[in-house]
């Protein structure tokens, strides 16, 4: 008895340290959505069919491997095919049960799990559109009150911390927090269009269970209804360059009040934005601001010096883009001028017109011509990138 | 050649010596060899590479690589371990088994045979020069889109894509010259008696392989020139904007791809009923029943393509095709199971080195299996798709179904092709810390995928650092593991005691009717089966 004991205490002992592995996860996150609910009952129960017909076979053949061998002078016997009746229904039997078990037991759920997951429109309240580009993403609301509310998300994780071979303590939420959360109200059924400006990427937020890829030039779609409110996170799953593993998606649902709370406050803010975009801006605030939008956006690549990394992604310190000439003689950008490339882009360098504003376009290049190591001397401001895009 | 004007036929052993031998040879038995050691070779490239992957991931932040270099080492460790790894280690004991048991004095079209050869070395050089070319600063490294070369990142990437494009055309073109030499080969050489329905299982493993081969090679070829053209000559098959579909390009691939899978498993599903009838000491159980599930795998193989991308859009009657064709897929499988634990069952069971790979592939290759008929669930597969769990459900299947598969095919045959006994107390270390540390390093994975952890990505998130941890290390213990088996077939090809022609016990079939090691040309008398 005693020994039991000891046994019992110690397995009480080993389950207590295994909790106290938190971080340890077995199964999908907490499903927040129908459709995650969905996922996880159908994951849970193919893994249980799944599971026992793997413990099954494995237990047939450990008995065999244990009682029929040579060392045990066991006698082997010479069948090479099922002769007998009797012998040939056990042969179907295995076949049987798969039959059943593939379009019956697992099927038939299959079929309905599939039939939701794609039913996008019925009884949606609201869409939203999200655009995918190297490396964030970009969210419109489409209708209702929140029409017109348009950002851009980036990874808002401090650079140091993602940079090789930093030492220090890690944010709670390393790699999965952005600077602007998309936000959606509990309870609504949200159709999302999906789209993506360069590569393909892969919406993913593990506890809402959906996830489509984001194909340039086409409109793909799926929907999210949160059921509970909170803060949920997921990432890019489609391999899309060399900031895959830096494009986190980070979403707030509020219950309705709050969230039409945000729509009005957001609007206040674009509005704002905009308004700026009209106004004559002095060098200093265009500088503060474009260091601002180039750390957020550009430096991925081009580097925060502005050194680039060549050949791939060229340097802008001493580049003739960045130092060339913005307008022609008659007042229209040049062709690959440095307004161009930044609208436009070309290759690998992405399109910035539908993710930055005119204030940030016109920081960001006054920014990038007299900073950086450049000094050009002049200044871009918002209202000549407004009519530029005319 | 000296064959070409030498009159006596009865002794063809006079081939040049050194490094003409092998350049220059026809004989199967070089070819084959040849085909093992580049294999074996490139298992250990690859094999480097993932290394180097397994310790950035060791723990959260970025320590060693730049992702750029990250992606350009997936992709490139994906294409080394399928195409320079598996599928030559399969042709290769095609090269040399075939022959021996159908029969055959030879592989039918013995100049293609060699051919098809020298042309892995080079598309092996064009596929990780670029990294060389790197370090001299032109270019930008190798092919960084993964193996799965998607547009339009493919589009975008650098001359590494072109390097791949142009040795995944090489290694194709390798692929069909050797598969024309399989078929030709099993129809015209076996010995008189030898009906197809008496072929060894190993021969219809890789008759179907071959057709496979023949018949999605020249798909892929066509997808990456396709690619090749939009790249550099201004066409759109890919990009939306001159009226294209990046979509259109996964299709093209994965009806490729997904057979690509069946063509690496086959070979083996071929020799494993040998190894097990052999030491089980009892004919194979189910022989037609195995044949069949073969074929029924193989046309199933090319139907089920778009299981690959379900979250890339598709209709509904789309998705619930490819789900229950996919499912379907179980079914010829349930029967090889059964026959190979049938056949087990009630035998004289001995566990050599060869038999303890040849269990435990069947265990691990059915949780690979298992997890497979999981995956094809539509619904299920959004979480999944792209996620560790399929980086773990895909080593089950080609680490374990694949590579340990060609393991014990190695111990099961080197006896007959070195002439002595390797170490079966090394090979039987081998087996274990193979397979224990093959399941610590993949067991975390799926649940890593399960918890959200997106595959291809250089860093990760602080919930997911422990199970990485334990992955890394276990990583890390399977690979040098391999220097085992290295030693172990190293020792064996220079030495050791002497086999006998029949090696194994229960071994029946014609290769093992030759003296081991089997003269430099066999069977000048064709023997007759009865």
């Amino acid at each position: 008895m005693q020994v039991l004991k000891k046994i019992g205490l110690g397995i009480a002992v080993m389950l207590a340290s295994f909790n106290a592995f938190a971080d340890y996860a077995w199964n999908f996150p907490t499903p927040a959505t129908p459709m995650a609910a969905d996922t996880l009952h159908v994951h849970n129960k193919f893994m249980t069919i799944t599971g026992i017909i793997f413990i099954v076979v494995l237990a047939i053949m450990i008995y065999a491997i244990f009682a029929h061998r040579k060392s045990k002078n066991f006698k082997p016997v010479t069948d090479k095919v099922p002769s007998t009746a009797v012998e040939i229904f056990w042969t179907l039997i295995p076949f049987a049960i798969l039959l059943l078990i593939d379009f019956v037991i697992m099927g038939i759920p299959a079929y309905h799990s599939v039939v939701m997951m794609e039913n996008t429109r019925d009884k949606a309240t609201m869409v939203i559109k999200i655009t995918g580009s190297q490396w964030r993403w970009q969210y419109e609301y489409m209708d209702g009150d929140a029409q017109g509310i348009k950002f851009v998300s980036n990874l808002s994780t401090p650079k140091e911390q993602t940079d090789k071979g930093f030492k220090g303590v890690k944010d709670e939420h390393y790699l999965l927090e952005v600077d602007n959360h998309l936000v959606l109200p509990v309870g609504e059924k949200v159709r999302v269009l999906m789209t993506a400006t360069d590569v393909l990427h892969n919406w993913w937020v593990p506890q809402f269970g959906s996830s489509r890829v984001a194909v340039p030039g086409f409109i793909r779609e799926t929907w999210v209804q949160v059921e509970v409110p909170g803060t949920y996170r997921g990432q890019c799953k489609e391999l899309c360059g060399k900031g895959h593993g830096y494009m986190p998606i980070v979403v707030d649902a509020l219950p309705m009040a709050e969230y039409k709370l945000w729509v009005a406050a957001k609007k206040e803010e674009l509005a704002k934005a905009a308004a700026g975009a009209d106004k004559v801006w002095t060098k200093e605030d265009l500088m503060a601001n474009g260091k601002t939008v180039y750390e957020k956006n550009c430096a991925v690549c081009h580097q925060v010096t502005g050194a680039g990394l060549p050949p791939a992604f060229p340097a802008l310190t001493g580049s003739k883009i960045a130092n060339g000439p913005i307008f022609g003689a008659d007042g229209k950008y040049l062709k690959d001028g440095h307004l161009d490339r930044v609208l436009n882009g070309v290759r690998v360098m992405p399109s910035w017109k539908a993710v930055l504003n005119d204030t940030e376009i016109a920081s960001v290049i006054t920014y990038e011509r007299n900073g950086l190591g450049n000094a050009v001397g002049d200044v871009l401001q918002p209202a000549q990138v407004k009519a530029a895009r005319q | 050649m000296s064959t070409t004007t030498v009159a006596h036929h009865e002794e063809h052993a006079d081939h040049p010596s050194g490094i003409m031998r092998w350049l220059t040879t026809t004989n199967h038995k070089d070819i084959g060899t040849m085909y093992l050691t580049f294999s074996l070779i490139m298992f250990f490239i690859g094999g480097s590479m993932i290394l180097a992957i397994r310790a950035e991931l060791f723990q959260p932040g970025l320590q060693l690589l730049n992702p750029e270099f990250f992606n350009q080492l997936i992709g490139v460790h994906a294409l080394i371990m399928i195409f320079a790894a598996l599928m030559p280690a399969a042709t290769g004991f095609a090269n040399w088994m075939i022959p021996l048991q159908i029969g055959a004095p030879d592989m039918a079209l013995p100049r293609l045979n060699n051919w098809g050869f020298w042309l892995l070395p080079p598309s092996a050089i064009l596929l990780t020069l670029p990294f060389t070319l790197a370090l001299f600063g032109i270019g930008d490294g190798a092919l960084a889109t993964g193996w799965t070369f998607y547009p339009p990142l493919s589009v975008q990437g650098g001359i590494g894509v072109d390097f791949a494009i142009f040795a995944v055309h090489l290694l194709g073109i390798s692929s069909v010259l050797g598969s024309i030499n399989i078929i030709v080969t099993l129809f015209n050489m076996r010995a008189p008696g030898m009906t197809l329905m008496k072929m060894p299982m190993f021969a219809w493993g890789w008759l179907i392989t071959a057709f496979l081969l023949v018949a999605t090679i020249p798909v892929l070829a066509g997808a990456v020139t396709m690619l090749l053209t939009d790249r550099h000559f201004g066409t759109h098959f890919f990009d939306a904007a001159g009226g294209g579909d990046p979509i259109m390009f996964q299709h093209l691939f994965w009806f490729f791809g997904h057979p690509e899978v069946y063509i690496l498993l086959l070979p083996v599903w071929g020799f494993i009923p040998q190894i097990l009838e052999t030491f089980s000491r009892k004919p194979m159980y189910g022989y037609k029943a195995q044949v069949y599930s073969l074929w029924a795998i193989g046309a199933l193989a090319v139907v089920v393509w778009a299981h690959h991308f379900f979250t890339a859009g598709m209709p509904v009657p789309a998705l619930l095709y490819f789900m229950y064709s996919t499912m379907a897929i179980s079914l010829p499988l349930a029967v090889l199971f059964f026959c190979w634990i049938k056949t087990m069952w009630k035998g004289s069971m001995s566990f050599e080195t060869p038999m303890l790979f040849a269990v435990g592939w069947i265990i691990l290759f059915g949780i690979g299996g298992l997890t497979g008929l999981v995956l094809a669930d539509v619904a299920a597969d959004a979480q999944y798709h792209n996620s560790y769990f399929v980086v773990a459900h895909f080593h089950y299947t080609l680490f374990a179904g694949g590579i340990m598969g060609i393991m014990a095919g190695t111990y099961y045959w080197l006896p007959k092709m070195t002439g002595h006994m390797y170490s079966e107390k090394l090979g039987k270390l081998h087996f274990w810390l193979t397979a224990i540390s093959f399941n610590l390093t993949f067991i975390p994975q799926f649940f890593l995928g399960l918890a959200g952890m997106p595959r291809r990505i250089p860093d990760y998130a602080l919930q997911f650092a422990e199970f990485n941890m334990i992955s890394s290390i276990a990583a890390f213990v399977l690979g040098f593991s391999q220097l085992l088996f290295v030693y172990n077939i190293v020792s064996c090809a220079r030495g050791g005691k002497k086999a006998t022609d029949q090696v194994w016990e229960g071994a029946k079939g014609l290769e093992w009717t030759l003296p081991s090691p089997p003269p430099y040309h066999s069977f000048t008398e064709q023997p007759i089966i009865k």
